[in-house]
């Protein structure tokens, strides 16, 4: 070994460290897409706080998004579920409010990105 | 180049064809799983850094090209195909540039070879699949390349002093 492998190898675990903690650690989501009664009612990007609300003949949500991550902040639903399930950042994760018949899901900008590179890795 | 030097250069070269193959034959038989999908070791790849510390560079480029197409027709398919000939090639330009520099040991070397066949199937992942999210695999990759080449390096060196002796005389020019 010479010093300039011990210098490369330094500078790969530079690169991947500094690369995961830029980019790497982004596995998550781009967007919420809200669906009201089956039907869609927006989409709006994870990367940009807000809060949105949600009315429906049922009630209302108010759905934000903060910091990559996406919850229900208040609701006026019987069971209050929708908001006890949280925060969420990942695609193919939901949060859902039975009563004014809300989904609130995070996917990636692509649809069907996931089964993709699934199907490459067998 | 007479007759008896071309007959000993294509023998040779079929013989490290050979080798790379059964190396790809023992990772599909005992795949060594280092927890990130899609990520091996390469032992064919002990062959062609070897092989650059042995021989002209044109014979290991076709001596990689050739294993390349042969194993992805016996165990891989199309896509197989494209990743590793993208990485491969990369790694193979890497590599020779690296070695004609000077700066480096075979370890070295064979990290940069390790890491640039990984970023080269990356890159070619992410055209196929149209898609960026796959570059979160990037860090993962990195490392993974970083750890198989320093250990095909290590292989690489032990393999080269077993053979070193003879390099003159027997592996350079057939019949001195």
């Amino acid at each position: 070994m010479k010093r300039t492998d011990i210098a490369l190898i330094v500078v790969i675990i530079i690169l991947a460290g500094a690369y995961y903690v830029f980019f790497g650690r982004h596995t998550t989501g781009d967007e919420v897409l809200i669906t009201l009664d089956g039907e869609e009612y927006g989409t709006y990007p994870l990367a940009e706080n807000q809060g949105i609300l949600v009315e429906s003949p049922d009630g209302y949500n108010l759905v934000c998004i903060l910091d990559g991550e996406v919850f229900v902040a208040d609701a006026d639903c019987r069971d209050k579920y929708c908001m006890r399930q949280g925060k969420t950042s990942e695609p193919q994760k939901c949060l859902i409010c039975l009563p004014h018949k809300l989904v609130v899901e995070v996917r990636s900008d692509r649809r069907g990105g996931e089964s993709d590179i699934d199907m490459v890795a067998q | 180049m007479g007759e008896a030097q071309m007959a000993h250069k294509v023998a040779r070269m079929g013989v490290f064809v050979a080798l790379c193959m059964i190396f790809s034959y023992i990772e599909v038989l005992i795949p060594f799983d280092f927890g990130i999908p899609g990520v091996k070791l390469g032992l064919a790849n002990l062959v062609i850094v070897v092989g650059l510390y042995l021989f002209p560079p044109a014979e290991v480029l076709l001596i990689s090209i050739l294993r390349i197409f042969l194993t992805s027709l016996l165990f891989g398919n199309g896509l197989s195909l494209l990743y590793s000939l993208s990485g491969g090639i990369l790694s193979f330009a890497v590599m020779l540039i690296l070695k004609k520099t000077g700066w480096f040991s075979i370890a070295g070397v064979s990290i940069a070879g390790g890491v640039s066949h990984n970023m080269g199937q990356l890159a070619v992942a992410a055209l196929i699949l149209r898609n960026l999210r796959i570059f979160s695999y990037l860090s993962a990759l990195l490392i993974a390349g970083l750890i198989t080449g320093g250990l095909i390096g290590v292989i690489s060196k032990a393999v080269l002093h077993a053979v070193g002796s003879r390099e003159n005389g027997g592996w350079e020019n057939g019949h001195q």
